[in-house]
């Protein structure tokens, strides 16, 4: 979010608890307009919470949400210029296609003319690519057209904020990814804020303007897809954003902007951590799959570790290659299509070298 | 075995019930309509339409159960629909169960003996007694239209509750949510969703009360005292006191044929009400 974004909508220091479960903790964050927000994390990490906060389907036990700058605590979800797209979609079954999506202009005070309801029907089901789709019945529409149906009942409204939970758990993969390009897409051309709320990394990386990394109730990590993929600051985003290897290591040295780590391998390694790290302290460090050179001849790298080739997985433009070190264990290596017939294919049982480049080395809180 | 063969073996039971039960002995009536009385009551076979030119005597009895039959249903459902509201979507779930075992408890007596307490309750020394108490004398209400009204509806209630409890209770709730999501108030999502989605539960409640209470004829003979009689009562007076079997079944098979009609009204106008829905279907 740039600086200059105007904030649509605002989460202060809110905290929900069920009974004695905690299920969101002292979440901070703010909506800018017109941007696409992800709530990404396992389920049960509190993302679902804070989506019905926004929604008004649950209030607050601690803080405050705003809206458009005002406290909506004690606001009805009936009451709110916001609208949510259901995972199962929740769409009325005893309604025509044109009923629900007209279903929530006509509960409009003053009421909305018959006139301005087709119209604004109309336009919402071209928008989504169900033109002439009006009088069909629910439960004649396929998973994905239900999908869009409920994409077009939500936008029909205009609402500041949409809200979509998991809207793409009950479509097949190659609907989904289609479905992703569209939801983009649509965000981009009618300019509404999004906050999407996903356990799916590839859904969210691909889809969003920013993502908010939840774990147990709280925010972890907010950022842009490529910050929290180049500069994720714990091992647990690290392994939700995108995937990575991971090894153990101990602070030798920390200065200012740089510090020392030691491998179990013996080898030191740089870096600049995200968070402050002290010398001694127990860390974790990160080299991503794609990051990692497998060749045959000793290269001439600042660290280069003898592996044996265990496995290999052709994946089309890459090959996966499973390497292990005796000192460090398994190294997930990907291999472009180009630079693996450069070198040629490597067989299990060969022995090799992996090495990174200066940066592809991240150091993590554990 | 053949598929077909499979097929015919499943239905055989109930369509040799059917056959045993059903249809012949609804053949047997139809034919002694037409007959007449013996000299020491039965039947003596004929062909007249005697019997069916005299049933404009037993008039009373079609019209009480023409009214109260539809009453009572009505009634049902007024006070059955806010009971089965409450257990299927507001009731805590640790409540439920035990909750719906209370409705289904008077089942577990004979009507008989639940109907003679409503004789006492609506009797001279019941709610008389304490109406009297404060003021408001002479009230009757034992043997009055009224009592048997009271009677068909404390015993058929559960009828009633049960059909739209479940339709209530298999409601997606999200519905509502997602009603409230798009501005609807509580009063107009249950308005437009969840009303519209009992309708299945409703109809079958309405159907299933409604046909037995056509056939009624305990409730009427203890509460209403002989002077509020159904069709019920006539044909027991009929076959069993005055031994008339001819005209007994002439009005059996006019009542039979004024159940259908109603009831294929009541169809068309259900199926009107749940639009071309896919899970209206009664029957």
């Amino acid at each position: 979010m740039s600086v200059t974004m105007q904030t649509i909508a605002e989460l202060r220091g809110v905290t929900k608890t069920f009974g004695n479960v905690v299920a969101a903790k002292d979440l901070n964050l703010s909506i800018g307009k017109g941007e696409f927000l992800s709530f990404l994390g396992p389920s049960g990490c509190g993302k679902t919470t804070a989506l019905r906060m926004l929604a008004g389907f649950e209030k607050p036990t601690e803080g405050q949400v705003l809206l458009d700058g005002e406290v909506v605590n004690d606001l009805d979800a009936h009451h709110r210029p916001v609208n949510m797209v259901f995972q199962h979609y929740a769409l009325f079954p005893h309604l025509s296609v044109f009923d629900n999506i007209a279903y929530g202009l006509r509960q409009q005070r003053p009421r909305v003319d018959k006139q301005t309801i087709a119209t604004k029907v109309e336009q919402a089901l071209e928008t989504v690519r169900l033109g002439g789709f009006g009088p069909r019945r629910i439960w004649e529409m396929s998973g994905g057209q239900q999908q869009r149906v409920a994409l077009a009942r939500a936008i029909v409204n205009e609402p500041k904020l949409l809200l979509l939970d998991e809207p793409m758990a009950a479509l097949d993969r190659k609907l989904r990814k289609e479905m992703q390009f569209e939801l983009q897409n649509l965000q981009r051309q009618l300019g509404i804020t999004f906050v999407l709320v996903t356990h799916d990394q590839e859904e969210a990386l691909s889809m969003s303007d920013r993502i908010c990394v939840m774990e147990g109730g709280s925010i972890v990590q907010v950022g842009s897809p490529r910050e929290l993929y180049d500069m994720p600051r714990s091992r647990y985003v690290a392994g939700f954003v995108g995937t990575s290897n991971f090894f153990d290591a101990t602070v030798t040295d920390s200065a200012a902007d740089q510090i020392t780590v030691r491998l179990a391998s013996g080898q030191k390694v740089h870096g600049t951590p995200e968070i402050p790290i002290d010398a001694g302290q127990e860390v974790c460090v990160s080299i991503r799959p794609e990051q990692i050179t497998l060749t045959r001849a000793l290269p001439t790298a600042e660290i280069a570790l003898p592996v044996t080739i265990q496995n290999r997985i052709f994946l089309g433009e890459h090959t996966e290659y499973l390497a292990r070190n005796e000192a460090l264990g398994d190294f997930h290596v990907l291999v472009p299509r180009q630079a693996e017939l450069n070198e040629g294919t490597f067989n299990a049982g060969e022995q090799a070298f992996v090495s990174w480049g200066e940066g592809a080395l991240l150091i993590l809180e554990k | 075995m053949t598929e077909r063969g499979r097929k015919a073996l499943l239905l055989a039971p109930a369509g040799i019930w059917l056959l045993v039960m059903l249809a012949l002995p609804l053949l047997v009536v139809f034919v002694f309509s037409f007959g007449e009385r013996g000299a020491a009551g039965g039947y003596v076979p004929a062909f007249t339409l005697e019997q069916y030119a005299n049933l404009p005597a037993r008039w009373t009895a079609f019209k009480n159960t023409l009214i109260l039959a539809p009453l009572g249903t009505i009634a049902a459902l007024v006070i059955a629909y806010p009971l089965a509201y409450f257990l299927a979507v507001r009731c805590s779930p640790k409540w439920r169960t035990s909750l719906l075992i209370l409705v289904i408890v008077p089942f577990w007596t004979s009507i008989l003996i639940r109907s003679y307490a409503w004789i006492f309750i609506l009797g001279g020394r019941g709610l008389p007694a304490l109406l009297e108490s404060i003021g408001i004398d002479d009230i009757r209400l034992i043997n009055t239209p009224f009592a048997v009204l009271v009677g068909i509806v404390y015993g058929y209630l559960p009828l009633m509750v049960f059909p739209i409890f479940v339709s209530l209770d298999k409601l997606d709730k999200r519905l509502l949510e997602a009603s409230a999501d798009l501005g609807s108030t509580p009063w107009r999502t249950f308005r437009q969703v969840t009303l519209p989605l009992s309708v299945p539960g409703i109809a079958t409640g309405c159907m299933l009360v409604f046909i037995l209470l056509m056939g009624e004829f305990l409730i009427p003979a203890i509460l209403g005292g002989g002077k509020v009689f159904f069709v019920g009562n006539a044909l027991v007076d009929l076959f069993l006191q005055s031994r008339n079997w001819a005209y007994g079944s002439a009005v059996a098979m006019t009542l039979v044929v004024v159940m259908l009609v109603t009831v294929s009204i009541y169809m068309k106008f259900i199926s009107r009400l749940g639009g071309q829905r896919e899970d209206v279907s009664l029957m």
